[in-house]
């Protein structure tokens, strides 16, 4: 009985998980993941109240599994990208990632009353890339613009770059990593990722 | 004849400028920053200034209620309308300038005085437009990148840009030199406030903050100009997969 329900469970997990979700539009995708991260922040006074911790936690769960890191380390590396081994780009990509987050969920403790636009996307079977715009709109302040580039990735889409009022979170890094990689090579641009993101856990911020 | 305030402060500034660029116009390694040691200097004065604003602009994003913040950001957004109409003219884009009239005629009536913006619940959207988009519009490039004291990051476009604005500006035109100074003032804290929740993204997203503004300007300012749909370029960097 009690292996029963465990597979059960483990089924329900299965069900449950982002695969399924594979057949959804760019923009139905965008949508889904706002919602469903949103409906979390907005009954938790723990990440509006600054507690980066969890908001971390939260986009681990709710929306790493729609971003394609790799290509966002590419993107931000440009040329020096192909100088990278193939085990280099794995590190890369992984602090990248940890950074990336953090900076996902700093912005989103900062949430308070804000709602967000969704504009259509015009995406026709057979596109492999799509963007999707959205607006978010706050009382007294003009709408800050939050947009998505995605790729398709067989069946499903991931979103590999993020640009908040025409500023590519992604893009933005390409000139000090540039520098970085000149200067130290890729290994000390990957030690520059590590020791920001060791210095950023310990603070505990 | 005494020595006026603002004739010290310009030479203070003045001072600022020299003992900047001639201490570290070397450092230049990006080419659309090459006065980066004036900037950085300034960039430090801001900082040390901000120590000052931020807590100010705190108190007053903690001590004034959402509604009062909505009022005080749509009344200065009215006023800036009237500027964004005009340079939506010049940049030849006549729908979106008849609009901004149409919002500021709705939000300085039934909008009492622009307090509301009833405008953009009957469809009319906020546009946000300046001398310095008008100018990129014309096809003036960036120039050199500036970061000035209070007034933080410019290109030398913007800077120009900036100072017709100013000149136009209903609030700096004000006869009465109290309200005048008691508006701007207001307008810097309310804008300093809105910019408090993306202080702790900027601190941890940044390698060097000074750095990573410019980088952020930068591009902002590009999608500005074209209004968020700029155009694609293949540049050299893109990485080959």
């Amino acid at each position: 009985m009690k292996s029963l329900l465990s597979l059960l469970f483990a089924l329900l997990v299965v069900l449950g998980s982002p695969a399924l979700a594979q057949e959804l539009a760019p923009d139905a995708m965008v949508r889904q993941v706002t919602e469903d991260v949103l409906t979390v922040v907005r009954q938790d006074k723990d990440i509006q109240g600054g507690n980066t911790r969890k908001a971390i936690d939260l986009v681990e769960t709710k929306v790493l599994p729609y971003f394609n890191f790799q290509r966002m380390t590419a993107l931000a590396m440009g040329v020096d990208w192909k100088k990278a081994s193939p085990e280099q780009k794995k590190r890369l990509s992984e602090e990248f990632k940890t950074l990336l987050v953090r900076t996902y969920s700093n912005a989103l403790t900062s949430y308070k009353n804000q709602t967000v636009v969704y504009k259509p996307s015009k995406v026709t079977a057979g596109d492999t890339e799509a963007v999707v715009k959205t607006e978010i709109v706050q009382p007294g302040n003009k709408p800050v613009q939050l947009d998505y580039s995605l790729e398709k990735q067989g069946e499903s889409w991931k979103v590999y770059d993020v640009i908040v009022a025409g500023v590519s979170l992604v893009t933005n890094y390409r000139d000090t990593f540039k520098q970085e990689v000149s200067n130290n090579g890729i290994e000390g641009l990957i030690t520059m990722l590590a020791n920001r993101n060791k210095q950023l856990e310990s603070g505990k911020k | 004849m005494k020595p006026s305030l603002s004739h010290s402060l310009s030479c203070l500034a003045f001072a600022l400028v020299v003992s900047a660029a001639t201490g570290c116009t070397t450092t230049a390694k990006n080419p659309k920053d090459p006065f980066e040691g004036f900037n950085r200097a300034m960039f430090a004065v801001n900082e040390g200034l901000d120590v000052v604003v931020k807590p100010v602009a705190q108190g007053y994003d903690t001590a004034a209620p959402l509604p009062v913040k909505v009022l005080i950001g749509n009344f200065f957004g009215n006023i800036w309308d009237v500027w964004t109409a005009v340079n939506n003219l010049l940049q030849g884009k006549g729908e979106q300038a008849i609009s901004d009239v149409g919002r500021v005629l709705i939000n300085s009536t039934a909008g009492i005085g622009g307090a509301f913006d009833v405008a953009a619940e009957m469809g009319l959207t906020k546009h946000a437009e300046d001398f310095g988009q008008t100018l990129g519009r014309w096809g003036v490039g960036d120039g050199p990148y500036f970061y000035w004291p209070i007034i933080g990051p410019r290109t030398t476009r913007d800077t120009v840009g900036w100072m017709v604005d100013v000149y136009f500006d209903p609030v700096w035109r004000l006869d009465n030199v109290a309200w005048r100074n008691s508006l701007v003032a207001t307008q810097y804290i309310d804008r300093r406030a809105s910019l408090l929740p993306s202080d702790k993204v900027v601190e941890e997203a940044a390698f060097d903050k000074y750095d990573y503004i410019r980088d952020a300007y930068l591009q902002h300012r590009r999608s500005e100009i074209f209004d968020g749909e700029v155009p694609y370029e293949v540049s050299d960097d893109e990485p080959v997969r």
